[in-house]
């Protein structure tokens, strides 16, 4: 910014042409030993405790059982399903945060199908069709604000954020429509005797389709990114709009068909929670999940196995913080502060990757 | 019936804090920087708000004093404004010097935000060990709540116009001030020169980085007094968690539905104060799940309002040029 400073230390930032995978993955762990010492000291400083026990308490809140374990993998893969949602469109510098609203529509297509057709089709059928209603709904849902986007270039940031609350009264108007027993303000276990419409457990293992899932469709999100004609096709789109339309892309129709990926795969999130493992709806399931995803995706600088990491920190961090907040009798909201320290550390250090700082030769 | 008379004045006291919000939120946005950060900022405007008088009514409970007005209303003021012009620095050192993405930094900001308060304020009793059972702070709220003498004497006129506490009007009066400011001075326009386009403002002589740090910080401070209003005088000093709500990012939206004119949006607040609040004042009978879809208002006028305006795509009306983008002297 400035080529001379006052004091005359003439520092000067230089922007890096290029920079080895090694150096920029050690800036990056250099920013998260610095954002995790940060949250060492914050954590001493209001519980007293000594930061090994405070580590082994964080490391405890994922590792400590089997059960534990197996829910820390399911907050993971939610995490990252969504995050894979965003990340296509965030290629394509469509600013959709509307995550929440889009998974949020899927539960509910899938509870509306659960509830309506749930012990009156075979089994297999009401899966199905839920699968494919919430995949639908999601798709609308994340269409809507592209349309507009590719039509009248409407803001999609604020656009999608409205569509979230607008899908979440749309949940709280079916919940009091729903709920069971009456007057309770929730709708309870859906078909919890029959499971009608639940997905199969696989083994003992409750949550283990969704990581499943969540594998399957990292690896999809990143062929279909990086090997894809579309993927090539965002990619310039996010780039420069200009240059798309010169070689021809049609812009509007690719923002539209990513944002129907995006909401489609968040509509599939949806899905999982309330079919594989919540089997209710409440207005809070999706839990700001919609909103840390894109964090979790632009973390991973949208590569969906960089992106299966930067959730495992999140859910890592976010789990041992909820441990802590627990076992000193704190507000469980710590979680947040702990994991918005690390997320600010590494969106900061993005600036050593792509500037270095360079002393000027004094001039005479 | 619908009551008018009681309506009014809530959707006035519901319309502040948005009001406020959006204020910071123009003035913020008109130098480039799109701050989504306004929800955290107002949640830790808030709370800060709220440490400083509790530590304040605890040494009066300690020394059995009762409340000195100036002091009952500096304290959480000076606070609250401390507390947001730290958030706003935090989002100018990640964008401005860092040039960090903007979306992203007003994100983790607003998670950051909305945790810190809502760990403050659930965790505020048990971390200064004192033994009051929740977070209550009538003393304080009562010289925030104070209203004009005359405010009871003349009837519906006073209940319309003079009942409320003087952080409104301080609000009104900053919006007016602010558009004042964008519009009629030389610095409004060196600002807007800044948000339309950094480059050229640059070569004029205009230090963008300056003028972006300044805009953040009181666009900041001006959002966070929102946060303080809300627990101070609409919640009557009671904090509790998460009733804030979505109020931060409605403020966000208010700032287009109003083309980034803080004068209109003292108007528009009151319009979506009103949204906000409209599904208290129609009558549903037993339908109790109709009230939900009441709820959803203020969001689909929001987004009417959204492609309505981008498609008049009117030059007057468009945010401005560079809002989003970092700058850098030597990208050019």
């Amino acid at each position: 910014m400035k080529n001379k400073t006052k004091n005359g230390t003439g520092l000067h930032i230089v922007k890096r042409a290029s920079i080895s995978w090694y150096k920029a993955m050690g800036i990056r762990a250099i920013a998260l030993v610095c954002a995790i010492l940060v949250c060492a000291i914050v954590t001493w400083a209001l519980t007293r405790e000594s930061p090994l026990e405070v580590m082994a308490t964080i490391f405890g809140g994922s590792f400590a059982s089997q059960r534990r374990f197996w829910v820390m993998m399911q907050d993971l893969s939610v995490l990252l399903l969504i995050s894979l949602a965003m990340a296509p469109a965030f290629r394509m510098k469509f600013w959709n945060i509307g995550g929440e609203g889009q998974v949020m529509i899927g539960c509910l297509a899938t509870a509306a199908c659960m509830i309506t057709l749930g012990n009156r089709l075979p089994n297999g059928l009401v899966i199905l069709l839920s699968l494919i209603s919430a995949v639908i709904a999601g798709g609308i849902w994340g269409l809507i604000p592209a349309v507009c986007k590719a039509k009248w270039n409407t803001n999609e940031t604020l656009f999608t954020l409205m569509m979230n609350y607008v899908a979440i009264q749309l949940c709280a108007y079916f919940i009091i429509l729903w709920e069971k027993p009456k007057g309770s303000g929730k709708v309870g276990i859906i078909n919890q005797s029959s499971h009608a419409g639940w997905l199969p457990v696989i083994g003992r293992y409750k949550y283990l389709l969704t990581v499943i899932v969540a594998a399957a469709v990292t690896i999809f999100i990143f062929c279909y990114m990086k090997y894809s004609k579309h993927g090539y096709e965002l990619a310039v789109v996010g780039e420069s709009q200009n240059t798309a339309r010169y070689v021809g892309i049609r812009v509007g129709r690719v923002i539209v068909r990513t944002m129907l990926l995006s909401g489609a795969v968040c509509g599939l999130t949806g899905f999982m929670l309330v079919a594989g493992s919540d089997h209710t709806i409440t207005t809070t399931l999706a839990n700001g999940r919609g909103f840390t995803a894109v964090l979790v995706a632009w973390m991973a600088k949208f590569n969906p196995f960089g992106m299966i990491f930067t959730s495992f920190l999140i859910t890592f961090m976010s789990k041992g913080a909820g441990e802590v907040a627990t076992n000193f009798n704190l507000n469980e909201s710590f979680s947040d502060i702990l994991t918005s320290i690390i997320i600010f550390f590494l969106i900061g250090c993005e600036f050593f990757i792509q500037y270095r700082i360079v002393r000027k030769k004094e001039a005479k | 019936m619908f009551n008018f008379v009681a309506f009014i004045p809530s959707a006035v006291k519901q319309s502040i804090p948005l009001l406020l919000g959006s204020t910071g939120e123009t003035l913020t946005e008109k130098s480039g920087n799109l701050n989504l950060g306004i929800p955290g900022i107002m949640y830790v405007g808030a709370i800060s708000g709220v440490i400083g008088s509790f530590f304040y009514e605890n040494h009066l409970t300690a020394v059995n004093a009762s409340i000195n007005p100036i002091l009952g209303i500096a304290i959480p003021i000076l606070c609250s404004l401390l507390g947001s012009l730290l958030m706003g620095l935090l989002y100018c050192f990640l964008t401005v010097n860092l040039r960090a993405n903007q979306n992203v930094t007003g994100l983790a900001m607003t998670t950051f935000g909305v945790g810190f308060g809502n760990f403050f304020g659930g965790s505020l009793i048990k971390l200064t060990g004192s033994d009051v059972p929740s977070i209550s702070l009538r003393a304080t709220s009562g010289c925030f709540q104070k209203t004009l003498p005359f405010a009871n004497k003349t009837g519906v006129v006073g209940k319309l116009l003079f009942s409320y506490g003087f952080l409104a009007y301080t609000a009104i009066i900053i919006a007016i001030l602010a558009a004042l400011f964008l519009r009629k001075t030389r610095l409004g326009l060196q600002l807007r020169a800044v948000g339309e386009n950094p480059g050229t403002a640059d070569a004029a002589g205009i230090n963008v980085s300056k003028y972006k740090y300044i805009a953040t910080c009181v666009g900041s401070m001006i959002a966070g007094l929102g946060g303080l209003y809300y627990v101070m005088d609409y919640a009557s000093g009671v904090w509790s968690n998460n009733a804030f709500g979505d109020r931060g990012w409605l403020a966000i939206a208010l700032v287009i539905f109003t083309v980034w004119r803080p004068d209109l949006s003292i108007f528009a607040s009151i319009l979506f104060g009103g949204l906000y609040i409209l599904y208290l004042y129609i009558p549903t009978g037993t339908n109790m799940a109709i009230k939900e879809i009441y709820k959803m208002f203020p969001y689909l006028v929001t987004i009417a309002v959204l492609i309505i305006m981008s498609m008049l795509n009117k030059k007057e009306n468009q945010p401005p040029a560079a809002l989003g983008l970092p700058y850098f002297r030597e990208d050019r």
